[in-house]
């Protein structure tokens, strides 16, 4: 496989027992949270036809995620819930905005593509590939101007990587010094073209290095890795030099949860399952004694418990009145 | 009062905005050292630094997004997008980012963001450099659209422009820009939705704004010759739109012309016409009539730049049209 072939997997310490615990308890969080997402979507419980999950792409999600600390920014793409799920999003409120009820954190109104919370510091899932990035790029020099020591984090997929946005905000973010890191969560397709065929070149790392940030690449089915070179990575954005990272990893779904994925193999699927992130981190673990079983089906329960208790609270939501259609227009809505 | 050109009034509002507000900063192409394309930032790199004044390379999309990520995390950014022409380049993040954010998060995210452009013709700039393009605004919802005729309003609308929470694209006119007026000697912010009366009559409504003002303003100047009595209402912000003012002055009148700059089919004269009809469409005495931009891409030749758009002819012959003037002194 490509890319297990091109990358120089960094030696890196691993990091407190705590966090290697703290990343798989994340990452298991995500893979059920995702996984009930996924079953109530085909159950008919979710609000319209669409709905993109991000299982199999944990390790991203968890590694950066908790590398990052209380106060920084960040925008997503559209396959955003793990993102968010390891920044601390409410799974009860998530669970109804993705059903569209009213006590979703967009009281419905956005949907599953659109959850934002500023209040942790996320600015926003976008649906336009590519778009979120100079909305970072933004909260880089609001961070500059107003909070030092905040970092702002673009997460995008592989698609992303074509769009003239990325470009424009790379150049952006070096040429004035914002504290700001792009992070591609490369799943290997954008929808169903795979990077190959959408790229004519595939050194993105040395893409970004040429606008002058510092880049790197890393396997995204390891979390600990992904964890170690996003800690690097941010502690340099921190101080005004923005980063660039390439996370190699892959979406165990289609784009979306009903898409059969006729334009990829059943062998290269099954490939990538085998080094399935959660189950690499919990034997990882469990080998070096850092985890119990009894710990790891304690952490398992309880995550459940979160999901049974997120789709109680969804299901329960009312809808947002009709008499609400025209709310929030605008803040300062005498004026209409 | 001060006597000062449109484009000093709106360095003077961008001036006591910046020094009263510390989170307002100023973005776009060549807003820093070169001073503005038009000059209306001149001088203000000097008196605010590098930090508020930040020149910008040519990369529009992702300047307006910078302007929407710095207004969703704490600064009021004013972008400047050079030419109107360049929306193409930018509606990603005009129509689907900053109009959207605070619907589509139900009121949890705010975008105080002022997108300030210019169009128009008056300077035979060709096709790519001279347009019209307010329709493509009010077209969404979410923004606010101001587009001011004199000093005065250029001043106090952009002072509450960049006061506002909600995202406003401010047009301001190329050929407006050397044009003088009295200017308040304090900061007065003019609240969107008043339309102005700027000139009173009892026989027919000109509705218009921007440049076209000082177009209708002439015209009815040549029918007061007539013994025509015409008002002007100039409506200042497109969105909101004083709806009430335009019924009152119609329904006064009894006849209304709408004048634009803009391309005739599928456009803000096409709207106004429309709202006529309905809103007040049992008071007319004549068809609503519009004068408007033709719908041919703007010529760069000075003569037919001139022909694209509306004329004082034109709108002189509209209220003529309406059973005015000369039609009826022949009744």
């Amino acid at each position: 496989m490509r890319v297990e072939g091109h990358i120089a997997m960094p030696q890196h310490t691993s990091p407190p027992p705590e966090t290697r615990v703290a990343l798989l308890r994340t990452m298991l969080r995500i893979r059920e949270t995702e996984e009930r997402i996924g079953a109530s979507h085909l159950r008919g419980l979710t609000a319209g036809s669409m709905l993109h999950l991000s299982i199999g792409e944990e390790a991203i999600a968890a590694g950066v995620g908790l590398a990052m600390r209380d106060g920084d920014l960040f925008t997503t793409h559209h396959r955003g819930h793990g993102i968010f799920i390891a920044r601390g999003a409410d799974l009860d409120r998530m669970m109804a905005e993705v059903f569209g009820k009213r006590d979703g954190y967009l009281q419905g109104k956005g949907g599953s593509m659109h959850i934002a919370d500023i209040a942790l510091g996320h600015m926003g899932a976008n649906a336009i590939v590519g778009a979120n990035i100079p909305i970072s790029v933004g909260g880089g020099l609001s961070a500059k101007a107003l909070t030092p020591g905040v970092v702002s984090v673009a997460f995008f997929g592989d698609g992303a990587l074509q769009q003239g946005v990325l470009y424009e905000s790379m150049n952006m973010a070096a040429l004035w010094h914002l504290p700001v890191a792009f992070v591609v969560v490369n799943n290997q397709y954008g929808m169903g073209t795979r990077l190959e065929r959408a790229s004519a070149s595939l050194r993105f790392v040395e893409r970004a290095e040429t606008f002058g940030l510092v880049a790197r690449e890393v396997d995204g089915m390891d979390v600990e890795a992904v964890y170690a070179v996003a800690q690097n990575l941010l502690e340099q954005a921190r101080g005004g030099q923005p980063v660039f990272l390439m996370a190699h990893g892959y979406r165990f779904y289609g784009h979306g949860r009903k898409d059969p994925s006729p334009y990829r193999s059943k062998e290269e699927e099954q490939a990538w399952r085998l080094r399935d992130p959660v189950e690499q981190q919990r034997v990882r673990l469990l080998e070096a004694g850092a985890l119990s079983e009894d710990a790891y089906e304690q952490m398992l329960r309880e995550a459940r418990e979160a999901c049974d208790k997120a789709v109680a609270f969804a299901t329960a939501s009312p809808e947002l009145p009709v008499e609400d259609l025209y709310t929030d227009v605008y803040v300062e809505q005498e004026a209409n | 009062m001060a006597t000062m050109p449109y484009r000093d009034a709106l360095r003077l509002a961008l001036h006591e905005e910046m020094t009263r507000d510390e989170r307002v900063v100023l973005m776009g192409e060549e807003v820093g050292l070169y001073g503005g394309a038009y000059a209306v930032s001149k001088g203000l790199l000097d008196a605010f630094g590098p930090e508020r004044v930040i020149d910008t390379p040519i990369s529009e999309a992702s300047i307006v997004g910078v302007g929407v990520g710095a207004a969703l995390t704490g600064l009021r950014p004013v972008v400047e997008l050079m030419y109107v022409d360049f929306l193409g380049l930018v509606m990603d993040q005009v129509g689907n980012q900053a109009a959207k954010w605070r619907y589509m998060s139900g009121g949890r995210l705010t975008v105080p963001m002022v997108l300030r452009t210019q169009g128009g013709t008056g300077r035979s700039a060709g096709a790519q450099h001279s347009q019209s393009l307010e329709s493509w605004i009010m077209h969404v919802p979410g923004l606010r659209l101001v587009m001011p005729a004199t000093p005065a309003d250029a001043r106090g609308l952009l002072t509450t422009a960049i006061r506002s929470d909600d995202p406003v694209v401010f047009i301001e006119h190329k050929a407006l820009y050397a044009l003088k007026g009295e200017v308040p000697d304090e900061a007065e912010p003019i609240p969107f939705g008043r339309a102005r009366v700027a000139r009173e009559g009892s026989d027919v409504s000109v509705i218009t704004y921007s440049r076209m003002v000082h177009v209708a303003l002439e015209a009815a100047e040549r029918m007061r010759e007539q013994g025509v009595a015409v008002e002007v209402i100039d409506l200042r912000t497109l969105n909101p739109l004083d709806l009430d003012a335009i019924t009152a002055s119609v329904r006064k009148t009894g006849r209304a012309i709408v004048v634009s700059e803009a391309h005739k089919t599928c456009s803000v004269s096409s709207e106004l016409a429309v709202l006529i009809y309905e809103h007040a469409g049992d008071a007319l005495r004549a068809p609503v009539r519009r004068v408007a931009g033709k719908d041919v891409p703007i010529p760069s030749a000075p003569a037919l730049e001139r022909a694209a758009v509306p004329s004082v002819d034109e709108v002189v012959e509209a209220i003529v049209g309406t059973g005015l003037g000369k039609e009826r002194a022949h009744a």
